[in-house]
């Protein structure tokens, strides 16, 4: 094969190549394709069906996070945050708010470390429903996806009775929660317990033993291990190779350690296996949902923000009568309250991988730097070297399957 | 008795097999009942639009049966998500090759004027780079939003003149963004 | 084997690099040592290819840029040993006007995209770096804006005026 580099030209790569038959087409792949969910953007050199090379880019959705960042006060990141991996925000956010109470030395009450914890499954459960429900599409079967969306507009319900909003939730502040779940709220996660997993089995019987799914998926873009860790993959796509790393097992935060879970571990790293991971991984959500629900019974009600009035607000009703809430909400709200001057990295395990926020502080009101160390953004790396050799329509079911989410992607 | 109240016709002369009105009135019942959308999807909003497709919110109903992504095909230019200086000539080009008549919402506020995102990197509105027909503000909008900024380009659509893609005013509007007519 | 805890590592460090490492900190408890341009390559490899240590996964490679200091800019590694569940943290502070390292990309391809960010935002040179490009901001920008000195807004934008924001 003959020797291919890009040349860049702008926005545009032009494959210089010293190709003597000159019969590789190059094939732009984005950034707006409905096989890319999201904007990136892959050149790819092809002979006939099969990918030759390919080049990706990336960053057409770049929103400076990070320098954001450095100009807004630590409350004012969450709503940040949730624009990184949008489809499952409440990690995001909840993994926001661990990192501050970690640099600020705050500790969290049992109670509310078991709500987050019902939060944040149900995010990786919304969020892997999607992957699985356009893994499904992408190979042309539609009404897999209608159904399971269905569920996610019940977990939206869930988040809007919580706190407001559908999609990108700002839920919790950095303490607790800004209010307690009513019991219409408990009710409906009590109800979706119920009624999601028979949902799920009907959505697996569709796909785990169809002829026309395994065909397009068992085999397709098989990882070995060693590879995948030297690229620094983690999430569903590297327990699929069969490395069973997960944060929240490895480092448990939010009292993970006291749930009774198991992470499930895929064979040969391809395609099929990183969908059966994550079919398996909502059950084990399911599983630990219905394990807080149990825990959150057993604690003394009403609990719902740590007793750190320093960086929680307090509630409105004392603001107005009483002379130390109103010096509090004061200091709060501009930034007064005096932070350690050190940094602290803290991960929690995202829908897609390890999501890191690795945070300096000098003691202000903001950050003074914030890094998001992006699972999205380190999985996708791969994607390029790995399709080469790839029939077309795999690298298609390839990228589905690594559930790379723009947001996350660019930051 | 059902409840379901067929759509109001245009005004018109009635008579014994025939309804007679206006070309454009026909033209805009047609035009705004099909409209064919191409979903630009960006970033969050894009989730809310697929929410909008779903099951619960349908939009197929309002005559978005086929989404297309093929900008040739498609009617309105459904903008979702924050736009980056990055992405802001492709957009220009998928807005060049979609075929006259064309329509554009802005869903969301980044769409609309750069969101909560005012930084070096994000463009402030699309705006900026082609024009627009409706702007459905909300990050992400809810997915009643969005079936409301569609209904208003609707009404839009159904009142506008056949002739107005000819029409000096729409050609000077073009110009102002750099748009020529045989691109 | 045994549990390897910040101590034991840092006699690690320690006895295989002498005074090249340096700056051992441990904020959270999670050990943060400095070292030179270098010396990096080195201790790194050190880091993965130790049998007791088995740094192996490359967490993530980021900068940080601190005007005020003489070496102003820091490039920063995490490294995660999976078998011993450790992290360790490592960082080189590098001249601000002419940043450059030797690239990691040897010894984990993560790296690749990782240090691509980093120059782009700061413009840290990795030597030996297969293809440093930038990868999020568009091609032509000619200044890296993460360092403290760029604004957060376009410069350029015409239709924001200040009266109505209060400056």
């Amino acid at each position: 094969m003959s020797e291919l580099r890009p040349k860049i030209t702008t926005n545009h790569l032009v494959f210089e190549d010293n190709d003597p038959q000159d019969d590789l087409v190059t094939l732009n792949l984005g950034p707006t394709h409905p096989a890319t969910h999201g904007v990136f953007q892959n050149v790819l050199q092809v002979d006939g069906e099969r990918i030759v090379s390919g080049v990706s880019t990336i960053g057409y959705i770049h929103r400076a996070f990070e320098k954001i960042a450095e100009h807004r006060p630590y409350y004012q990141i969450t709503p940040l945050t949730d624009r990184l991996n949008y489809c499952s925000s409440p990690i995001n956010n909840m993994g926001w708010h661990m990192t501050v109470e970690k640099l600020l030395g705050i500790e969290i009450p049992k109670r509310v470390q078991y709500m987050r914890v019902i939060i944040m499954e149900l995010a990786r459960i919304a969020d892997h429903i999607i992957c699985n429900g356009i893994l499904g599409v992408d190979t042309g079967a539609f009404s897999g996806f209608l159904y399971v969306m269905q569920e996610r507009e019940f977990i939206y319900e869930i988040f809007e009775e919580i706190c407001g909003a559908r999609l990108t939730t700002n839920i919790g502040r950095i303490g607790g929660f800004e209010r307690d779940f009513n019991e219409i709220a408990f009710s409906k996660i009590r109800q979706f317990v119920k009624r999601y997993p028979p949902v799920l089995t009907e959505f697996e019987e569709l796909f785990n033993r169809n002829r026309i799914f395994i065909d397009r998926t068992s085999g397709v873009a098989a990882v070995d291990p060693e590879t995948a860790l030297s690229y620094s993959w983690s999430g569903p796509l590297l327990r699929a190779t069969g490395i069973d790393y997960d944060v929240r097992a490895n480092e448990p935060y939010s009292s993970y350690d006291e749930f009774d879970f198991d992470i499930p571990v895929g064979e040969n790293g391809d395609v099929y296996d990183r969908y059966m991971v994550r079919n398996e991984e909502m059950r084990q959500s399911i599983r630990i949902i219905e394990q807080a629900l149990d825990k959150i019974e057993k604690e003394p009600k009403g609990i719902f923000h740590a007793d750190v009035p320093e960086f929680y607000l307090p509630p409105k009703e004392q603001v107005y009568n009483n002379m130390e809430a109103l010096i509090y909400h004061f200091k709060i709200v501009m930034g007064e309250i005096d932070t350690p001057k050190t940094e602290v990295y803290h991960a929690v395990e995202g829908a897609n991988g390890e999501l890191g926020f690795y945070l300096i502080s000098d003691g202000g009101r903001s950050p003074y730097r914030l890094h998001f160390r992006r699972p999205s953004f380190i999985n996708y790396q791969m994607y390029a070297p790995m399709s080469s050799g790839m029939l077309l329509s795999d690298a298609i079911i390839n990228m589905s399957s690594l559930n790379v989410i723009a947001g996350e992607l660019d930051a | 008795m059902s409840d379901i109240k067929l759509a109001p016709p245009p005004p018109g002369v009635t008579g014994s097999g025939f309804f007679a009105t206006t070309l454009d009135k026909a033209v805009g019942l047609a035009r705004a009942n099909s409209l064919w959308p191409l979903p630009f999807a960006t970033s969050c909003c894009g989730i809310e639009f697929m929410a909008t497709m779903g099951a619960t919110y349908d939009l197929a109903r309002f005559g978005a049966e086929r989404p297309s992504f093929s900008p040739r095909q498609s009617d309105m230019l459904l903008v979702m998500g924050t736009i980056a200086k990055k992405m802001g000539p492709v957009l220009k080009q998928v807005y060049i090759q979609m075929a006259e008549p064309r329509w554009v919402i802005a869903v969301g506020a980044c769409a609309s004027s750069g969101g909560i995102f005012d930084t070096y990197s994000v463009l402030q509105g699309i705006d900026e780079v082609i024009p627009v027909d409706v702007y459905v503000p909300g990050c992400p909008p809810r997915p009643e939003a969005i079936l409301d900024g569609v209904m208003r380009l609707q009404d839009i659509v159904r009142n506008e003149s056949v002739r107005r893609r000819e029409t000096e005013e729409y050609k000077a509007l073009l110009e102002s963004y750099g748009i020529h007519k045989n691109d | 084997m045994t549990k390897l805890n910040n101590e034991t590592l840092i006699g690690y460090l320690k006895q295989a690099f002498e005074s090249d490492v340096n700056g051992v900190e441990e904020p959270f408890g999670l050990l943060s040592i400095t070292t030179s341009k270098e010396k990096i390559l080195e201790v790194l490899a050190f880091l993965k290819t130790n049998k007791d240590l088995q740094f192996i996964y490359l967490t993530d490679i980021t900068a940080v840029h601190y005007p005020e200091q003489a070496l102003s800019i820091a490039v920063v590694y995490h490294v995660h040993s999976l078998v011993h569940n450790v992290r360790i943290r490592v960082k080189v502070f590098l001249d601000g006007t002419k940043p450059e390292i030797p690239s990691a990309t040897s010894l984990w391809n993560g790296a690749n995209w990782m240090e691509r960010e980093t120059y782009d935002f700061f413009g840290v040179i990795f030597q030996g770096h297969p293809d440093l490009r930038r990868i999020l901001n568009v091609d032509e920008m000619e200044v890296f804006p993460m360092r403290k000195e760029y604004p957060l807004e376009d410069p350029n934008r015409v239709d924001k005026k200040d009266f109505f924001f209060g400056r």
